[in-house]
């Protein structure tokens, strides 16, 4: 048999059947879809996770109080929950020659009153190399500067999320400079808002206020501990070699002498990348199993649709056989049909799942990422799934006697 | 040229045996036309699978242009269908919603015969069995039973074989339509010199014949001369 007719032949069949054929392709293409939308929003979290990472600061290490993990096992304490970390630490820090800047941090959550509204938010006590070494950009107005800092004053930096909060949605960060706010009860003055980075969800950096740490430590604290150091490297190359060194310091500074008792735990940016990665890419990998589960659901609508056609047509393959037809031609003629039923459906699956991706980023703000791996990985999978699934009917129409199916009613 | 030696072909069923035809020998030359007749479970249509390489027996022999092909594979028995064997059976086996050209080419699809001539070979076959040409682009469903059973014959012939097996061709077919149907047969053989097989029970068609082969019970009764 040559191509063209069994390309014709092909044809004929599934004109011939057209709502059959149309509900078996859409198992197909339903499947296809959502193999490449959650495939794509899988991988969009993943890069958006990735990009808030980058946006945290370039270079940078932080360093936790009381976060040691005890040897062999995986459990820790809660971050910040031990006292250890003191400006005593960060002195030291800034002594070592690899380090570029460093920001120590002591946060907390507490009610923002502003505007007559309020909103609970993380007030983070910070110094002025702290927008450096995180790149946190300001706005309007300016960040906490040093002497602000040494005077102890009450002035805050307002995170654009903090604003909404407060003034509402679309105000201009302009009005609210010299704006007073009530934090925990104590008033401050409103120096500077920061420029939105686009963090989602929990810990996010723009739901968040920056007074000067002096103060968060005086008024909200009542001690001199730190939540954390941020640490940036001068040189990207540096990074390992600088943690150790850092890590050294602080065990001495701290008078421990085992590394595996350290009442601090070191932390790079790689390690926070690898970690959200994993995670993002497990999300990924269930998402499109759940839709490779449809995928197989389609590919068994085709099979069962080739075996009602290779019933249906019994007397048409017992007489192709009797005028001189071999097995090789029919099972030929069946597998090309359920083959060209996932080709069909795998390139309007394709196309409808890239315009739902794109729907789902244009319309419902999330992420997603279509991949070509995706795609060509989908496209395989449905060819492949024609070809399964076609291969038991095409053998059994191919295995058909004539005589019998010639008489058969 | 077709030789049949001491044909047996036993069906089995659990422990039944059937003997559908015990030791049947005989010869067709070419350019015969030949009727084989016998009641309803006589053998008459598993000697018509012997013939049409559909099936093989269970012992004898079976030689077509001097080709033993009793004992062929699947593959090899559709070959000789395709190449020296036409059918014409009692309900047409036209496929539906195609059209009379199309439904007489197909045989040539499978013999791999380029498209041109295949439509030159199909409109030669539709002129021999005399349909006229505005019915040749019509859907196999349109047309009445006689042409659709000359449609049929057409398709027999479109490979030019050596025997065309018609299986109770005017079975489906009032006495009129029928004998119109058996003219074309005759005048197939007459003037092509086509050898023609008619399997049928009924005694005015196999009259159409210059000889009839009677059986019953899978044994030949009588093989004569239709005066």
């Amino acid at each position: 048999m040559l191509l063209q007719d069994t390309i014709f032949e092909t044809y004929s069949a599934i004109v011939s059947n057209k709502v059959r054929t149309g509900l078996t392709i859409l198992g197909i293409v339903i499947g296809i879809a959502s193999v490449i939308v959650m495939v794509a929003i899988g991988n969009g979290a993943k890069q958006q996770i990735e990009e808030n990472i980058q946006s945290i600061g370039s270079n940078l290490l932080m360093v936790r109080g009381g976060a040691q993990r005890s040897p062999g096992s995986f459990v820790r304490g809660a971050a910040g929950s031990d006292e250890s970390l003191v400006m005593s630490d960060v002195e030291a820090i800034e002594g070592l020659d690899s380090v570029a800047s460093v920001a120590p941090l002591s946060s907390g959550n507490y009610q923002v009153i502003g505007n007559g509204n309020n909103t609970r938010t993380s007030i983070n006590g910070v110094t002025q190399e702290y927008s450096e070494v995180r790149n946190v950009e300001v706005e309007q107005g300016s960040f906490i500067t040093e002497q602000q800092q040494d005077r102890l004053a009450k002035v805050a930096v307002l995170g654009p999320d903090v604003i909404e909060a407060l003034y509402g949605e679309g105000t201009d960060a302009g009005e609210v400079v010299g704006n007073k706010v009530r934090i925990n009860g104590i008033d401050f003055t409103v120096i500077g808002t920061t420029v939105s980075k686009g963090g989602t969800g929990f810990n996010s950096s723009d739901d968040v206020v920056y007074i000067p740490l002096s103060t968060y430590q005086q008024y909200f604290q009542g001690d001199k501990y730190l939540s954390m150091i941020n640490i940036k490297i001068a040189d990207q190359d540096e990074m390992e070699s600088a943690e150790t060194e850092i890590e050294n310091l602080l065990l001495a500074e701290h008078g421990i002498a085992n590394a595996s008792s350290a009442d601090f735990s070191i932390m790079n940016q790689g390690d926070i990348v690898e970690t959200a990665s994993s995670v993002t890419d497990t999300l990924t990998i269930l998402l499109g199993a759940v839709a490779g589960i449809s995928l197989v659901v389609g590919g068994i609508g085709i099979m069962n649709m080739m075996l009602t056609t290779v019933t249906e047509r019994t007397r048409e393959i017992g007489l192709r056989k009797a005028i001189g037809a071999k097995g090789a031609d029919i099972s030929a003629q069946f597998l090309f049909e359920s083959a060209t039923l996932t080709f069909i459906g795998g390139i309007v699956g394709i196309v409808l799942g890239v315009v739902v991706s794109w729907v789902v980023e244009n319309f419902f703000g999330t992420t997603t990422m279509v991949s070509n791996f995706s795609i060509l990985l989908s496209f395989g999978v449905s060819a492949l799934i024609g070809i399964v699934f076609g291969y038991y009917p095409a053998r059994r129409a191919s295995k058909l006697n004539p005589i019998q199916a010639l008489r058969y009613e | 040229m077709i030789e049949c030696k001491n044909l047996v072909k036993i069906y089995r069923t659990g422990d039944n045996e059937t003997r559908a035809l015990d030791d049947v020998s005989f010869s067709i030359a070419d350019g015969e036309f030949v009727a084989i007749m016998g009641p309803s479970g006589s053998g008459k249509s598993t000697l018509m699978h012997m013939l049409g390489a559909l099936d093989t027996p269970t012992s004898g022999k079976y030689f077509l242009d001097g080709k033993d092909v009793s004992k062929l594979s699947d593959d090899a028995l559709a070959t000789i269908r395709m190449k020296k064997i036409g059918f014409v059976f009692q309900s047409f086996n036209l496929l539906p919603r195609t059209s009379v050209l199309r439904n007489v080419m197909l045989p040539l699809i499978y013999e791999k015969v380029p498209r041109h001539e295949r439509e030159v070979r199909a409109g030669k076959s539709l002129e021999a069995v005399g349909l006229p040409k505005n019915r040749w682009h019509h859907l196999s469903n349109q047309i009445s039973g006689g042409q659709m059973q000359r449609v049929a014959i057409a398709r027999a012939l479109v490979n030019e074989p050596s025997l065309i097996l018609a299986d109770e061709p005017t079975g489906n077919l009032d006495t009129k339509t029928g004998e119109f149907v058996l003219q074309t047969f005759r005048k197939l053989n007459e003037e092509k010199k086509h050898t023609i097989v008619l399997i049928t029970h009924e005694e005015e068609v196999a009259a159409w014949a210059q000889r009839t082969i009677f059986i019953r019970d899978g044994k030949i009764i009588s093989d004569k001369k239709n005066s």
